[in-house]
């Protein structure tokens, strides 16, 4: 059989891709003595320690659970919030909705790093620091607009006569909303959702900002591993591995709604 | 349910779309809206269901003011030139969506939506997704939709302009049956004289976010009040010329003439606009009565078993419809016969002075 070159360069790329995961995941199943010992390109002594001390060590796991209150929590007030919102930008003419809409952009053009410390200054007046919410509101300020950019988008798609005919049917505003509405956008819900729970899941430093002991995200718990005995390699690997996880899990959930999305709205 | 439309005007930034207007529909009468694009037909019937406030005015519905009350509460109904359904929902329960509204009570529910559905011949369709059916099937379902709660006002927006001939034609036949059948007012608007004229009933022509003329349509098809009407309600437009009485003739443009016999013996002495509609400019000379114009082939269309032939005559072009195949040259001399008893007469201002003599000729009474 005959390769095709594309196949190959196809083929290279992709392993160029898979690398650095399939290092991290060979990490995570060596111990610490063959990581920093030599070079091998699988573990020669295969070991799920790494694993079983984050999944059984309070202060590593709890990493994962105060990260994901706050992702959830995050994009479903950013959703919440931008329904309405894009539903006023998508059927209302209203002086200055323009500039209003762009302005909404220009937030995501600044760097998190601006905002920590009038986040830091105004969470510590509000007795907000170390807290879920707290994290949660912070990164709303990007994804609020990003959800109401994105569902703006789907939402124009709909035509205004389907809001026309159910009220000319008897419905009212937050049944059509619920009811007939939504449903029509669930691909562009999907989509806001999904950037949402990515940004808020990826960002590390307001979350490390505004957090201490109690709410501290994952990323920050790995950040702060180095300890009077040197650095636990192996343990490190294994959290890398399990961060990845709850990404993978959206992107396959998501899938279909984000190749539609991607086709019909504005991303 | 009677509709009162007392001085309802629509402004928009200043510009007029609708000029303040007044209208009275009795219930269980079908009422057309005939104008052309953009002339107000839309706008005028969403002031009438209350999506848009009027500027000026007020509207009744039984004598009883309902400006500014929500949609939700005007007992209205309306089916838009798009097909608009719910897709998400089923055609059984696109149709009983607004009685669910209503909470009635779920046999009742049941029995409307499949009486409905089998008078627009959907029941085979009822357990589909709106968007798997023909364009025909969604706008009977928009249609169902429309009518299965009673409403005492049903709007109906070109519903037939995106559907294909053969089912236009099928629809056409339908919509006067289901009207007799609910006892609403219906409201239809179209661009198209014909349609207006199948639908019977009463015509209101719009022209520029004006009402020209609303009365029964034949009646005003007949005996237009002006010059715009007539050039609204005619297909293919009205063609004018210019005329003037001097003496016993009545002379058209600088070279023909005729006695002036009939309705046109009243006329008096000075210049007019002739209109006349299509069908009555002939290339043969029909009746002793007609007028010669020696006029230029421009253009000729082949439609069947008819013929229109676009021809110049000096500085106006007209069109003549005529029975059988034509195939005329471009550009090659045609003589074109008019009899003067098809001739509207309107003043320099558009206003009718003498209607054609066939229109006052007895016909019956359109209810």
């Amino acid at each position: 059989m005959r390769i095709r070159p594309s196949a190959i360069v196809m083929t290279v790329y992709i392993l160029f891709l898979l690398l650095p995961i399939y290092w991290l995941l060979n990490m995570s199943l060596k111990t610490n003595a063959e990581i920093t010992g030599g070079f091998s390109l699988w573990p020669r002594d295969l070991t799920f320690r790494n694993f079983a001390t984050i999944l059984s060590d309070p202060s590593w796991y709890m990493g994962y659970v105060n990260s994901l209150i706050y992702v959830v929590l995050n994009t479903v007030i950013s959703i919440t919030v931008a329904l309405p919102a894009a539903y006023a930008f998508s059927r209302y003419r209203f002086l200055g909705d323009k500039h209003l809409f762009f302005w909404l952009l220009t937030n995501r053009m600044a760097p998190p790093a601006v905002f920590a410390l009038p986040f830091f200054q105004l969470y510590s007046a509000m007795n907000l620091i170390d807290t879920h919410i707290a994290v949660a509101l912070a990164h709303c300020l990007f994804n609020v607009p990003l959800a109401v950019w994105i569902l703006e988008g789907f939402m124009r798609g709909v035509p205004k006569e389907i809001d026309e005919t159910a009220w000319i049917d008897g419905y009212s505003f937050p049944r059509f909303f619920a009811r007939i509405f939504m449903p029509l956008i669930a691909n562009g819900i999907g989509v806001a959702a999904f950037f949402c729970f990515m940004f808020s899941w990826v960002e590390l430093l307001l979350s490390r900002t505004l957090t201490t002991t109690v709410a501290k995200p994952i990323g920050v718990t790995m950040t702060r591993t180095v300890s009077a005995s040197g650095m636990d390699w192996g343990v490190l690997a294994a959290a890398g591995i399990l961060t990845l996880i709850p990404g993978a899990l959206v992107i396959w959930f998501v899938r279909n709604y984000i190749a539609r999305g991607f086709a019909l709205g504005r991303v | 349910m009677v509709l009162e439309l007392k001085g309802v005007g629509k402004s928009v930034a200043g510009r007029p779309h609708i000029h303040p207007t007044d209208l009275r529909l009795d219930g269980g009468t079908m009422n057309v809206l005939l104008g052309p694009t953009l002339s107000g037909k839309t706008t005028l019937m969403r002031l009438m269901a209350g999506l848009d406030q009027p500027t000026t005015g007020r509207v009744f519905q039984n004598g009883e003011d309902v400006t500014g009350r929500r949609v939700q509460d005007r007992g209205v109904a309306m089916v838009y030139q798009q097909f608009i359904n719910y897709p998400g929902m089923t055609v059984y329960e696109n149709i009983a969506s607004p009685l669910r509204i209503l909470r009635r009570p779920r046999e009742e529910i049941d029995r409307r939506v499949r009486e409905t559905a089998e008078m627009l011949r959907l029941t085979p369709m009822l357990e589909r997704k709106p968007l798997e059916l023909s364009g025909g099937q969604q706008q009977r379902c928009a249609l169902a939709r429309a009518l299965v709660k009673g409403a005492g006002l049903v709007l109906l927006d070109e519903p037939l302009a995106n559907l294909d001939y053969k089912l236009r034609e099928e629809l056409r036949m339908e919509i006067p049956k289901i009207f007799e059948a609910s006892g609403a007012i219906f409201v239809y608007a179209t661009t198209e004289p014909e349609e207006a004229l199948l639908l019977g009933g009463n015509t209101a022509t719009l022209w520029q976010g004006r009402v020209t003329q609303f009365g029964p349509t034949a009646q005003v098809y007949r005996q237009p009040k002006d010059a715009t009407t007539a050039r609204v309600f005619s297909d293919p437009p009205m063609n004018f010329v210019p005329i003037f009485r001097e003496g016993n003739r009545i002379c058209f443009g600088a070279t023909a003439n005729a006695p002036a016999e009939g309705a046109l013996a009243a006329l008096p002495e000075g210049r007019y606009i002739a209109g006349f509609r299509a069908n009555h400019l002939r290339i043969n000379r029909h009746s002793g009565a007609a007028v010669e114009f020696d006029a230029k082939v421009l253009v000729t269309e082949i439609t069947g078993s008819e013929t229109f032939i676009h021809v110049g005559h000096g500085e106006d072009r007209w069109i003549g419809l005529v029975g059988g195949i034509h195939n005329l040259e471009a550009g090659a001399p045609l003589s074109v016969w008019l009899d003067p008893a098809h001739v509207y007469v309107f003043g320099p201002d558009g206003e009718l002075v003498v209607p054609a003599g066939y229109a006052l000729a007895p016909q019956e009474k359109v209810a």
